[in-house]
């Protein structure tokens, strides 16, 4: 035990450890902030909320509009002006909400320029118009839920009668896709910031020049920093899951041993690239610059709050290059497709090789004073 | 054989030629200072000594060793406090040696050891953060001594401190001359400091030494300091450069 104890990569992970911890931010941003994160858009998105559309009346005539408003709506308040509102319920779907507000062709026009309205109606000589973007997915769903409703008004869209079997499968929900997202997304976050920032932090601080001239085993250092991080993810991750588990039912349907070795390959893999990143500058203002340029791309385009398959067709090649997408993707066929071994081979090899290599190169490069 | 051999030493920094031509030797327990201006080289000079700069033409000697072949023996030998260092101040005194320590496989009984030669006990479970400027010298000088070096390098130890904390540390590192286990090698641009400590005296200005000798050698004409000398050899003083004083 005393060996252990005056082994310099014990103490450099012992003494990491303390720093990493007497920062009270840490807390906060690693563990409370990503759960929180969780449950807002975890209840956003998994809640049967009503869906709310605002149709602008343009122009006087509106007699066989009118004719239909009259019946089916209720007169009523949207952002202090007058609306109609038609309210039609949905056990299956969640409940809609047309508001229907009357004003000029111009008026309207800037309502749907400002993003106030979804789309403008008209009815000349018993002609209904619709005029919206037709590449705007919104107003495209208003159009078709509107016009079905005033084509048969008494129907009301009865999708209670419809043969839509709602799947509520754990794996399928949004909070599915998410919560493996999340704690990828907080690993990259965790290693980039945690080690990149410390080590330029403390080459500005000439601390690392201090320890150079030491017999302290270079390399040493950085693991100590990657250890502390892995140890730090992992308690993270468990918070995540505990609430993600305890608050919307998230479960692991895959192996878990395989989900320790790709969460691990992950560690590596962003750990080597944090190291690279940092390796020469000794402006924190420029390491800042490093890691969102690094971060703030995988961020948006690996999947993380939603499906990278949005992106045109020619990019997902590359997007799935990204070694945040890779952990992702891994990380998600485990958690929602049971996968195990097989299956994250792959994406645990290359995040592990990709890692390394970064690491060797990082520390070829690297700037001890 | 010499502790320290520097032999004809060059170092430029772009258009800077910061050590221009330096010789000198220094024998085992030696106190040895460089005294200079800021900007006269003296930091240069002391970390191509320390292996943390290279020189671009000469050779330096660390117990007739280079840095370059013998670079993991050396460290074990020599101890160092370098200017400007921020230790970690999320650590507490105590752990920060026990860190340092670990680098030489040593544990708590040379940290104690340190710790009451530089006095610092009562500081032992306080932050780094908390410490005043010349607490914060007391523990590089700990650090530097954990290993018991047998070369110690001190970088202007004493700028920016008060005059009582500058004769706490001096006070120990008279301790250590006693001792005569240690080699010193000291920058500093306080004359006192020179003369208080110093068995041998190295005048550093542009790169050049203008003047070397025991205190006794350097006030042979007719300066009565080592201030004066120095006005004389360049027409500047010494700490009008600094700014400190």
């Amino acid at each position: 035990m005393k060996k252990l104890k005056n082994n310099q990569l014990y103490r450099l992970t012992y003494c990491a450890f303390l720093e990493t911890i007497r920062e009270p931010e840490v807390l906060f941003w690693g563990m409370i902030f990503p759960v929180l994160i969780s449950i807002g858009l975890g209840l956003a998105f998994t809640q049967n909320s009503v869906s709310k559309f605002q149709v602008m009346l343009a122009g006087e005539q509106q007699t066989k509009l009118d004719s239909v408003l009259v019946v089916h709506t209720i007169p009523n308040k949207v952002s202090g002006k007058d609306a109609l509102t038609w309210k039609i319920q949905d056990q299956t779907l969640g409940d809609t909400e047309f508001n229907f507000i009357r004003n000029s062709w111009d008026a309207s026009i800037i309502a749907l320029k400002r993003g106030e309205a979804d789309l403008i109606l008209t009815d000349s000589m018993g002609i209904v118009r619709y005029y919206f973007d037709p590449y705007n997915s919104q107003a495209q769903l208003v159009y078709m839920k509107l016009s079905a409703l005033l084509k048969s008004p008494g129907q009301t869209v009865a999708t209670n009668e419809a043969s839509i079997s709602p799947l509520t499968l754990k794996g399928v929900r949004y909070i599915d896709f998410l919560i493996p997202g999340l704690i990828v997304f907080g690993v990259m976050s965790s290693v980039l910031w945690g080690v990149s920032y410390t080590i330029i932090e403390k080459r500005s601080q000439k601390l690392l020049r201090r320890l150079v001239a030491t017999p302290m085993k270079k390399s040493n250092f950085l693991i100590a920093l990657m250890f502390v991080r892995i140890l730090m993810n992992v308690v993270e991750a468990l918070v995540l899951f505990f609430f993600a588990w305890l608050i919307f039912g998230i479960q692991i349907q895959g192996n878990i041993g395989a989900l320790l070795v790709l969460f691990l390959a992950g560690n590596i893999g962003f750990t080597g690239i944090a190291v690279l990143i940092s390796c020469r500058t000794s402006k924190t203002e420029v390491g800042t610059g490093w890691i969102n340029a690094v971060q703030m791309p995988m961020m948006i385009l690996s999947g993380i709050f939603f499906s990278y398959h949005n992106f045109p067709e020619w990019s997902i090649g590359i997007i799935k290059m990204l070694p945040l997408t890779a952990f992702a993707d891994g990380m998600r066929s485990i958690f929602n497709e049971g996968a195990g071994w097989m299956e994250i081979l792959m994406p645990s090899i290359a995040l592990s090789a990709f890692g390394i290599i970064c690491f060797i190169t990082g520390l070829k490069l690297f700037k001890w004073y | 054989m010499f502790q320290i051999e520097v032999n004809n030493v060059f170092k430029s920094f772009k258009q800077v030629r910061a050590v221009n031509g330096i010789s000198f030797h220094i024998r085992p327990g030696e106190f040895v200072g460089l005294l200079g201006p800021n900007g006269a080289g003296k930091t240069t000079l002391v970390e191509m000594m320390e292996g943390l700069k290279n020189p671009d033409s000469g050779e330096i000697l660390i117990q007739g060793k280079n840095w370059k072949k013998h670079e993991a023996e050396l460290r074990k030998i020599i101890g160092l406090s370098l200017q400007e260092t921020r230790f970690t101040e999320k650590l507490k005194v105590r752990e920060t040696l026990l860190l340092f320590a670990g680098f030489f496989n040593l544990g708590e009984k040379r940290v104690n050891e340190v710790v009451e030669l530089t006095g610092l006990e009562s500081k032992l479970t306080a932050m780094v953060g908390t410490l005043s400027g010349g607490q914060r010298q007391r523990l590089a000088l700990a650090v530097a001594l954990l290993n018991k070096p047998q070369i110690l390098f001190l970088d202007e130890p004493t700028t920016g401190l008060d005059p009582h904390s500058r004769l706490d540390l001096w006070r120990i590192l008279k301790t250590l001359k006693d001792e005569g286990n240690t080699t010193l090698i000291l920058t500093t641009h306080y004359m006192e400091e020179a003369e208080s400590l110093c068995d041998y005296i190295i005048i550093i200005d542009e790169g050049k030494i203008l003047r070397e000798g025991n205190l006794k050698e350097l006030l042979e004409g007719s300066a009565h300091n080592l201030d004066e000398l120095f006005i004389q050899l360049t027409g500047k003083t010494l700490r009008d450069n600094t700014g400190n004083e």
